[in-house]
């Protein structure tokens, strides 16, 4: 399992385009991706209406566990896109 | 005649008769069902095809409103792929027995009352997201047809909000414009309005139902709807309506393109305008850039002497929206016939030969410093051009620019950043300028020739006085020889030549200037498309057309 935190910069947070985008992400890998918000309510990051659900907006730390033969990838892949989008 | 004002999400004009457009109402089956199969079945055709609708207006708006506007309808599609939602409703039909557009109902009503509790504004409002894609569905599974409601002939919509999912069914061929009496200019509505390129009307509070198929003209323009229009008021507005779509068909027909003869030369189409204002106009009409901005505009719109700040903020805004286009701003050009109070200049005998523009500036030093530091603050934030105006000596653009320099090494020391790109220039408006080309090429990046003044002055006619109008030759062989003059002394010093005066726009002219070597001509924005149709149409490998104007003396 990986695991790690990031802070959401985007002004709006994970609003419907990014959360969209970061489920194609996550559903390119085969690794089971979740969410945690700073409240501890978890999603799956494949699915796009409870990901909006955790209501994340900026500033916002997030915890992303990472659980799969090829998480490391997968982790890397995640951090990657949200520094880049969020 | 009734008039009712909202919000104007397009600057155009529709004209048509009004029909009210009520939301269907869905009459579903509490009814169970014996076998859920069939029922799974209708969802899942229902999902498919309500989301090939959600790609379809994805596109659609992304080709004429953008990614950005366009990404809502993303969102609708990828909502339909989401498991968690899917689950629910297919539960309620296979747990349940009940049927797949009740299923539907309650599912996405669901979802909808979770984004409806969350303490973000930005999220509740995705409530209307979820309801509006299950309605889609509802009406998909129901044969419900949105289109029957619009009638059948075109006019225009009155509703009192329009989701997406019902207006992508509209038929567009029968859609003149929408009138809301709700929506933000970015819902839904506006969203689709605009990328369907069709005037439409929010938050109109005057909405009525009697007007249901009354003769009306939506006008964007001044955010407004006539009811029952009285005829003048009509044949205005249709003659502007013609003119809109005239513009628009040479703009589909033009954007993007080159300025480019036949045989392959290239030229410079830029736009003049005289404030910040005029700077969707330039968009609008595809302008590569402005090189003619007028700057009294700061002058004349204050009671006092504007500050450097007013002014940075103003020409900030203008290079900052407009860039990487170039921006020529010409310094102050006041005098003559423009005059202010605040300035306290003495009344002359003779306006057009005495004390104004650069003359004033190089007088008043300290008023025309607070101008340039303004200008070289702003040029951080786009690509500036300066350009000196009544320019008749060496003498004085070396004034000028040192004056620049000097404010340039003040901001410098002050830490402030200014651009080392910015193209300085010289307005050619005077037959001394003309005469001394040569030498003035040498000082400076480009010319301008300001053919309003240089003909008045060649002339030696008063352009404002009609008495003389037997006796002016707008097309004289002197001003089309010193304009040939200007272009080439500046190609030989490596400097750039424009046009900027009305002639540059005169289309009888243009194969005459692009045979002169004209490098940029710059017009009013509504004349930009025109003149890049006639320089596409000219070729200058043929001999001279009979459009080209000889600068031999006139019989």
């Amino acid at each position: 399992m990986k695991e790690f935190e990031y802070t959401i910069t985007d002004p709006v947070g994970i609003h419907a385009r990014p959360a969209g985008l970061l489920v194609k992400e996550v559903k390119a890998h085969a690794d089971k991706v979740t969410i945690t918000n700073a409240d501890g309510k978890s999603a799956d990051a494949k699915k796009l209406l409870a990901l909006m659900g955790l209501g994340i907006r900026k500033g916002d730390t997030i915890k992303v566990t990472v659980e799969g033969d090829t998480e490391d990838g997968t982790a890397d892949a995640v951090l990657k896109f949200l520094q880049e989008n969020l | 005649m009734q008039v009712a004002t909202g919000i104007s999400i397009l600057n155009g004009i529709a004209i048509g008769k009004i029909r009210i457009f009520k939301a269907p109402e869905y009459k579903i089956s509490e009814e169970l069902v014996d076998d859920p199969i069939p029922e799974l079945n209708r969802f899942e055709k229902a999902r498919l095809k309500v989301q090939e609708q959600q790609h379809v207006l994805y596109e659609k708006a992304v080709a004429s409103a953008g990614e950005d506007s366009a990404a809502i309808f993303e969102f609708h599609a990828d909502m339909l792929d989401d498991d968690d939602l899917l689950d629910a409703v297919k539960s309620i039909i296979v747990d349940q027995k009940h049927t797949a557009e009740y299923a539907a109902r309650q599912g996405f009503g669901n979802m909808a009352q979770m984004f409806k509790e969350m303490d973000d504004p930005y999220f509740q409002a995705r409530s209307a997201d979820v309801i509006d894609v299950g309605n889609a569905v509802v009406e998909c599974l129901l044969g419900i047809d949105t289109t029957s409601l619009q009638g059948t002939e075109p006019s225009i919509l009155v509703a009192e909000d329009l989701a997406p999912s019902q207006t992508v069914k509209l038929d567009k061929s029968l859609l003149l414009g929408i009138i809301t009496r709700e929506g933000s200019s970015n819902s839904h509505t506006a969203i689709l309005a605009r990328s369907m390129n069709l005037p439409a009307l929010i938050q109109c509070k005057g909405i009525e139902d009697n007007w249901d198929g009354k003769l009306a003209i939506l006008d964007g323009y001044n955010s407004c709807v006539y009811v029952e229009p009285t005829p003048d008021l009509l044949a205005s507005l249709t003659a502007k309506q013609q003119e809109d779509r005239r513009a628009e068909a040479l703009l589909q027909e033009l954007k993007g393109k080159k300025n480019t003869t036949i045989d392959g030369k290239t030229i410079k189409v830029y736009a003049n305008i005289g404030g910040p204002s005029d700077v969707g106009a330039v968009q609008a009409n595809d302008a590569e850039g402005v090189g003619l901005f007028r700057s009294e505009f700061v002058y004349l719109n204050s009671r006092e002497d504007p500050t450097e700040e007013e002014q940075f903020q103003a020409y900030k805004r203008v290079l900052e929206t407009l860039a990487p286009k170039q921006v020529i701003i010409r310094t102050c050009d006041i005098g003559a016939d423009k005059t202010i109070d605040y300035m306290h200049l003495d009344k002359e005998a003779n306006p057009a030969l005495g004390f104004r523009a650069v003359r004033i500036c190089l007088s008043r030093k300290d008023f025309f410093k607070r101008q340039l530091r303004a200008l070289l603050r702003a040029s951080a934030y786009g690509n500036l051009g300066i350009m000196f105006p009544m320019i008749i000596s060496l003498r004085e653009v070396r004034e000028c620019k040192e004056i620049l320099a000097e404010c340039r090494r003040e901001l410098a020391n002050e830490g402030v950043k200014v651009s080392d790109s910015i193209q300085v220039g010289i307005m050619v408006e005077t037959p001394a300028a003309a005469l001394c080309a040569d030498e003035l090429a040498q000082e400076v990046d480009f010319f301008s020739l300001g053919t309003n003044d240089l003909t008045q002055y060649t002339l030696a006619i008063d352009r404002q006085n009609a008495r003389l109008e037997p006796f002016l030759d707008t097309h004289h062989p002197a001003v089309l020889r010193e304009i040939q003059m200007t272009i080439e002394a500046g190609h030989r010093h490596g400097c750039w030549v424009g046009i900027c005066g009305e002639l540059g726009a005169d289309p009888t002219l243009t194969e005459t200037f692009l045979r002169m070597g004209v490098d940029e001509l710059s017009v009013n924005a509504k004349s930009v498309l025109p003149l890049r149709k006639k320089i596409r149409s000219i070729d200058l490998s043929k001999p001279a057309s009979a459009d080209t104007q000889s600068t031999a003396p006139k019989a």
